[in-house]
């Protein structure tokens, strides 16, 4: 067993499957020579060769696009798009292309493809490269959609992400890079569309995703001095979503909040409440509850961007309200 | 020109049965697309369709020199290239007329049509994202060693936008087996091209951007079409990199089927009416000593192929409602849930 970064993960997500899988190739700026301006992909270059990971231009079209065309002709490749604000750029490719492929051939064409992104905020990188895009492409029917908030997640998620068959956006949370973790050695694959109950507790449900999912966590052990016991569910990917790990934690709870990073409007937090309350209404001891960021560009100054996302405190003082009477 | 060599029709020689293959080839486009363009005013093809009458040379010719798993990716005016490259007849009509026996199930239509089979890897309807996704396939092709080449075929109006550029210096940059080929039919859907590119060769002008020659290419001569393209695809089959071809036709028609094309100048139209592609190949052909009986035979049995399409597509059934929510996924299903 070792600690490991969230940033370290990614490399060795990536290692993992390229060792094992020689149609594995992976391409993005900075990516290959430079090891990725956030440090997640050193040593892959020297260790699979400048042919497996190579450095493109600041092309996103031609990166996603290169992807798509690459995985229609026996590849399996890994793209990296810098800061997943930068999807704004090439969302042709990946939303009227990638998306839409297989549908409209009616499965001619397969793209077992990962586009990797670094997401989010926390880092105080202003409003063009601290989004939450992760509604943005669960919007689109045809992408896959995972963001993990853990280093051993990153290993597991990833692998499972490269073995899909079909496109995965897969959005590694900026602020958590620097998180560190116990993993074990040897091969970790995980699973997509599983979430998993990260901290188990009879009074709220709290569901969660990426970088909030430490804050909820660090809300519930505040909470736990309060007699207040909150049960926490890691979503994990939001295509395919687990709807049953939520389901069945609502029903033990009777109580769900549900705490996103993204900007308020169409958040994944409303469809997840829009089924709890269609399948588990009568399960429901109180009204739900959405914690957003809201629905404002991230702002700068590390002062106003703490203020904007959702903090541990801010989560805390939200599920004293939903209570647990 | 201030791009680049002049293709030549005569680089290369080309045997008399290649020659009948791409007349048959321009005559089975030319009947497929006025037969379309019936079947729409008949109300059975639906939306929209943009066809390629009097362009069919360009296709004729790559598809006649293209290896079978060579790759071709084209755009919403795409019926020709997705029929030269060998897609059954009948179930590109089907698709057209939204039946079930499509090619694309009912799914796609007719700016979608696709048959990865025989290689046709698409009909793209937004202007310029197959070009980066071609040079994808050709990356692969280079990865894996498998000698394919990898054929975008773009209108002009695709040269102003971003993924051209991108893809382009991609290609370049990985020496990529791809051969990009501007079908310049002088406007950008309704705008003259000339009005909106600051280059009299919105293709081949912009070729030494990216360290390519600039070709240009008369492409409603068949014959120089098949010839430059042979020269290209094996060019970057041998490792040479991309190839830039801009080649000169014109549509016959307006842009869409809602568009009677009323803003061109009657002279222009005329002038390339006079050069439609078919009766000047056929002229050359029976100059050359072909019989008129051999040319009508294969002009009757193109007519009889397409009306067998025809009927492929009148009776074929309509799609299945059962697969209105399948493959969105590899497995076959649309699932987002448990």
């Amino acid at each position: 067993m070792a600690e490991l970064t969230y940033r370290q993960a990614v490399a060795r997500g990536i290692a993992q499957e390229m060792d094992r899988d020689p149609t594995v190739y992976f391409i993005g700026e900075d990516v290959a020579a430079a090891g990725g301006v956030f440090k997640t992909t050193e040593g892959l270059q020297d260790r699979f060769g400048p042919e497996r990971v190579r450095d493109t231009p600041i092309s996103e079209e031609a990166i996603t696009g290169a992807v798509m065309g690459a995985a229609m002709n026996g590849l399996r490749p890994i793209a990296e798009i810098m800061f997943s604000d930068f999807f704004a750029t090439c969302w042709d490719i990946v939303a009227n292309q990638i998306a839409k492929a297989r549908y409209m051939t009616d499965g001619q064409i397969t793209l077992p493809l990962v586009i990797r992104a670094a997401n989010g905020g926390g880092a105080r990188f202003g409003a063009q490269h601290s989004q939450a895009m992760e509604n943005w492409a669960m919007a689109i029917p045809g992408l896959k959609v995972v963001a993990p908030s853990n280093a051993h997640d990153v290993v597991g998620l990833l692998a499972a992400s490269v073995r899909d068959d079909d496109p995965v956006v897969f959005l590694e949370q900026k602020s958590l890079y620097a998180s560190r973790q116990e993993v074990p050695e040897g091969e970790i694959v995980g699973e997509l569309g599983k979430a998993a109950v990260v901290r188990e507790g009879a009074d709220i449900t709290v569901v969660a995703l990426a970088a909030m999912v430490p804050r909820a966590l660090e809300a519930a052990e505040t909470l736990a001095g309060e007699g207040i016991d909150v049960e926490v569910v890691d979503l994990r990917s939001l295509v395919p979503l687990d709807v049953t790990t939520v389901l069945n934690s609502v029903v033990k709870t009777s109580r769900m909040v549900t705490v996103e990073e993204n900007p308020r409007l169409c958040g994944w937090g409303a469809e997840v409440t829009s089924i709890v309350t269609e399948e588990a209404f009568y399960d429901l001891d109180a009204p739900t509850l959405r914690i957003t960021t809201p629905h404002i560009p991230l702002p700068s100054a590390d002062t106003l961007e703490d203020l904007a996302m959702p903090s541990a405190e801010t989560i805390a003082s939200e599920l004293r309200r939903v209570g647990n009477g | 020109m201030t791009a680049g060599a002049d293709a030549s029709a005569d680089t290369v020689s080309i045997p008399l049965d290649k020659k009948l293959e791409m007349y048959r080839m321009m005559l089975d486009a030319r009947l497929f697309e006025e037969k379309a363009h019936k079947l729409f005013f008949e109300g059975l093809v639906k939306g929209t369709s943009h066809l390629a009458l009097g362009q069919e040379a360009v296709a004729a010719g790559f598809a006649a020199a293209m290896r079978s798993d060579d790759l071709t990716f084209c755009t919403y005016r795409g019926h020709t290239h997705t029929l030269l490259r060998g897609a059954d007849m009948g179930a590109l009509m089907a698709e057209l007329l939204g039946r079930g026996n499509g090619i694309c199930g009912g799914k796609g239509g007719s700016m979608h049509l696709t048959d990865v089979s025989v290689g046709a890897m698409g009909s793209y309807a937004i202007v310029g994202a197959h070009l980066p996704i071609a040079a994808g396939a050709a990356w692969a092709a280079q990865a894996r060693g498998t000698g394919q080449v990898s054929v975008v075929f773009f209108g002009d109006g695709a040269t102003n936008i971003g993924a051209f550029h991108e893809a382009l210096n991609l290609a370049a940059v990985w020496s990529l087996p791809v051969v990009f080929v501007c079908e310049n039919n002088l406007y950008m859907e309704y705008t003259p091209i000339g009005a909106v590119t600051a280059v009299p060769n919105p293709a081949a002008d912009r070729a030494g951007a990216y360290g390519l020659e600039g070709i240009i290419l008369d492409g409603n001569d068949v014959e120089a079409v098949y010839s430059t393209a042979t020269a290209a695809l094996e060019h970057a089959r041998a490792g040479g990199g991309p190839q830039l071809i801009e080649a000169k036709t014109y549509r016959h028609g307006g842009h869409s089927r809602a568009d009677p094309g009323t803003y061109r100048p009657d002279e222009e139209v005329q002038e390339w009416l006079d050069r439609d592609p078919i009766p000047a190949f056929r002229a050359r052909l029976e100059a050359a000593g072909v019989a008129a009986e051999t040319l009508d035979t294969i002009e009757a049995e193109s007519d009889a192929a397409v009306e067998a399409a025809t009927e492929v597509a009148r009776s074929g059934p309509f799609p299945d409602p059962a697969n209105l929510e399948t493959q969105v996924w590899a497995d076959g299903g649309s699932s987002w849930r448990n």
